[in-house]
């Protein structure tokens, strides 16, 4: 039981690096912001698992996928799948020549719903398919590339593909998926209202936990054998081969892993916001995503957090006070974070904490004082 | 004005005095003071209105790829704005403009909406131009209760107690220009080309029954491009295969300057082929070129060469504001009336709040648009005219043809 803490938190220095992290979601932020700004949150928030997928995926694993959005969309369009049906009974929907399907369909001269999309009427097997879907996807794709060992920069280039492709067929296939527009007008879970203020506040505490809960099972899976094998892996793919492991399926492994992340942050994304669009799905949101990532610091979980609040922030920030120049900005900030600190702000907390930390503060006061007691003999 | 009747009653039954009523009259006119209309009174819902300002939001995009669109919109907006304050605001009231990027991402309209609606806590929005940036935002206005004035063109299938639509929807975009182009151009074969989205296809939607049911005409070819596709190539092709009598064009944002291009290219020009589309204007010819789209026709409701006495006045004080090179196109001059609008639904209202401006709202007529004559419908859109422009080399369209008053059915029976 202690070995697992010990696992699940990373350590004592995880532990208090977690800590705070919570606190700061849980506690300080609530407190601290009103109603509109801690949506906001929630939302960087749903951005935050993403970026998490991405240290295990990238940071740690050495692979680099920049189609990451598509997990994070599917994840989140299952969701918004359930969340339309409930919203489209036949009665609010009476209007239209066919009632009782998603009004999107309507327009698209489709009479009848779809048969990918009766499994969403049930919630159980909606949860179910936000973390199945994007897990088959990844799955497959795993399959297709670790397999035949095509990696590095082909596989980014590949995923990025990928990513384009369901986002056009997401836009193509508008009456199946509402097109551009997304899935948009969603009101209720299971009856429960989702636009209130206290199911707001509800859904945020849920969405934060959630997080904590994904960083552990992070910190779980980086700090047991299978983490060390994902660093070897990155650092000298050949010889964990020769040693007798097969490479590909812990890769396809840790693959599925982020997709699902990834999906979860998707589906708490639509319970917050009450849509989703292909914009989340597509290249720039999955390039986006990795930006988080680096600026957070590709190798700390909690560093990535931290850079997804930070990115969006300022883009909020930034937006609000300059509409009109507010890109340029960004492009600034991420200019300076190449060059002044490639290992995003954990490498520029790694490499000035222990300066500060207490034991060090305590032996340079012992120098110090050292010196002067000698310096007065 | 309500104030101004009452006041004028009272005098009659007193004293019968209408000389004191006229000059009364005439000051009221001239100038509303905000000691009229106490901020306690007029403003019962907590928006940000004080005793000498009003808070109004402008959310659309002035950065990506819509914003070479989206920009003329702002402009009205802001040249109608000021206008209104240099006549003294509104209830008394300066307006004050909040402006948002909505960044051409759809999400990114919600999120601002929801800043202006529940921090800034506005009056009015002005904003929004695709149909998909306003499905983003349009569940925040009807939870938030916000009032929202959207001016672009759109497929209709719409209505909302929180929006007013000071564009046109599609049946009054559509009929009447294919009713136009089938009489004059004694059409029977039609081409329906369009960008791959809500609108085009709804419009196309429309187009293709009224050309089938009502016209005895055929529709020979219906092809989508993707958004910001730039490969005519094929539907060239098919087309020149084809030889339909007309082609009806939704086809937009970039897209446009590639396919006008392409058309040329191949040969099709106005000179063998007659085109109508129903998303060219003024703005979208600035980057296609002049050259490339002469003789084509564009169905709007607006054409910067329209020639009356708002429109005059209109135009020149655009281009006092924004610069000689500056151009108006349709929605641009939607936009103008937004605040317009919002001004007399909040003097009928004699309040800020939305409840009461949106009840006010429906049946007014304003007379000053620069379009002409326009009246708010019950249904929230605006009964308006269709014009027909034919493309001149400058860029600027010569009105062929301008229909009756036109009214708006975003719901039409037998077209869905």
């Amino acid at each position: 039981m202690n070995a697992l803490s010990e696992k699940l938190l990373g350590g004592k220095q995880g532990a208090i690096h977690l800590a705070i992290l919570a606190v700061l979601l849980l506690v300080i932020l609530p407190l601290c912001l009103d109603l509109f700004r801690l949506g906001l949150v929630g939302k960087y928030v749903t951005y935050a698992f993403v970026a998490i997928s991405l240290v295990l995926l990238w940071g740690n694993g050495g692979v680099l996928s920049l189609g990451q959005g598509m997990f994070f969309g599917l994840g989140g369009y299952c969701m918004a799948m359930f969340l339309k049906l409930e919203a489209s009974d036949p009665i609010s929907t009476k209007i239209q020549t066919t009632p009782g399907i998603p009004d999107f369909m309507d327009w698209n001269q489709i009479v009848a719903l779809p048969w990918f999309w009766e499994p969403f009427k049930s919630l159980p097997l909606t949860l179910l398919l936000v973390l199945g879907v994007p897990v088959l996807l990844a799955f497959i794709i795993g399959m297709a590339m670790f397999t035949r060992r095509v990696g590095g920069v082909y596989f980014s280039i590949i995923t990025q593909a990928i990513a384009l492709i369901l986002s056009i067929l997401i836009v193509g296939q508008q009456g199946y998926t509402g097109g551009v527009n997304g899935i948009t007008d969603l009101k209720t879970l299971s009856g429960w209202d989702i636009r209130t203020d206290s199911a707001k506040y509800w859904l945020y505490f849920v969405n934060a936990s959630l997080l904590i809960l994904c960083i552990m099972l992070s910190r779980f899976i980086l700090t047991s054998k299978f983490g060390m094998l994902l660093l070897a892996m990155r650092d000298k793919e050949e010889r964990v081969r020769f040693s007798g492991y097969d490479v590909a399926s812990f890769k396809i492994f840790i693959f599925c892993v982020a997709a699902m992340i990834s999906a979860v942050g998707g589906a708490m994304f639509t319970l917050q916001i009450g849509f989703m669009s292909p914009s989340f799905v597509g290249i720039v949101p999955s390039i986006e995503m990795v930006i988080f990532a680096a600026v957070g610091g590709r190798m700390s979980l909690i560093g990535a957090v931290y850079g997804t609040l930070l990115v969006n922030f300022g883009k909020t920030m930034f937006s609000e006070t300059y509409p009109e120049l507010w890109l340029f900005l960004m492009g600034g900030l991420f200019i300076a974070v190449v060059m002044f600190f490639p290992e995003g702000l954990a490498g520029l907390y790694e490499k000035y904490a222990p300066y500060f930390s207490i034991t060090s503060l305590h032996t340079r006061w012992l120098k110090k004082v050292q010196k002067v007691s000698g310096e007065s003999q | 004005m309500r104030n101004l009747n009452q006041y004028c009653k009272l005098t009659k039954g007193f004293a019968g005095l209408p000389i004191a009523c006229a000059i009364a009259g005439l000051m009221t006119m001239s100038q509303v003071f905000a000691g009229d209309f106490p901020t306690a009174a007029v403003n019962t819902t907590g928006l940000a209105v004080t005793d000498s300002t009003v808070k109004v939001g402008i959310l659309h995009s002035a950065t990506g790829t819509m914003a070479i669109s989206e920009t003329g919109s702002i402009q009205a907006e802001k040249l109608a704005i000021a206008q209104i304050n240099e006549l003294g605001g509104i209830l008394g009231r300066k307006i004050e403009v909040i402006q948002e990027d909505g960044a051409s991402d759809w999400p990114t309209f919600a999120e601002k909406s929801k800043k202006l609606l529940e921090n800034d806590k506005v009056a009015a929005v002005f904003g929004c131009w695709t149909s998909a940036s306003r499905k983003a935002a349009l569940p925040v206005f009807e939870k938030d209760n916000g009032l929202l004035f959207y001016p672009t063109f759109y497929e209709g299938l719409e209505q909302s107690k929180n929006v007013f639509y000071t564009g046109q929807e599609a049946t009054q975009q559509i009929l009447a220009g294919l009713d136009w182009i089938a009489k004059e151009k004694k059409a029977k074969t039609y081409y329906l080309i369009g960008s791959d989205y809500i609108w085009p296809r709804t419009s196309m939607k429309i187009a293709r029954k009224h050309i089938e049911q009502h016209l005895g005409g055929k529709v020979v070819g219906e092809e989508y491009i993707a958004l910001g596709d730039t490969q005519f190539g094929s539907v060239i092709n098919k087309i020149k295969l084809k030889k339909p009598d007309v082609i009806y064009a939704a086809v937009v944002g970039g897209s446009n300057v590639a396919w006008f291009k392409q058309l040329n290219a191949a040969g099709l020009n106005a000179k063998k082929q007659t085109m109508l589309t129903i998303s060219v204007t003024e703005d979208e010819v600035l980057g296609i070129g002049g050259e490339n789209l002469e003789g084509f026709y564009s169905a709007m409701k607006y054409f910067q060469s329209l020639k009356n006495v708002n429109n005059d006045k209109f135009v020149a004080e655009f281009k006092k504001a924004y610069g000689e090179a500056s151009v108006i196109g349709d929605v641009t001059q939607a936009a103008y009336l937004g605040p317009w609008l919002w001004k007399a639904a909040v003097e009928r209202a004699g309040s800020f709040d939305v409840d009461k401006a949106v009840v006010a709202l429906p049946g007014y007529e304003l007379t000053s648009a620069p379009e002409g004559y326009v009246k708010v419908d019950p249904n929230h859109h605006l009964l308006s005219k269709l014009r027909i422009g034919k493309w001149l080399k400058n860029g600027q369209a010569e009105v062929v043809y301008e229909s009756g008053l036109l009214q708006p059915d975003p719901f039409p029976k037998g077209y869905q």
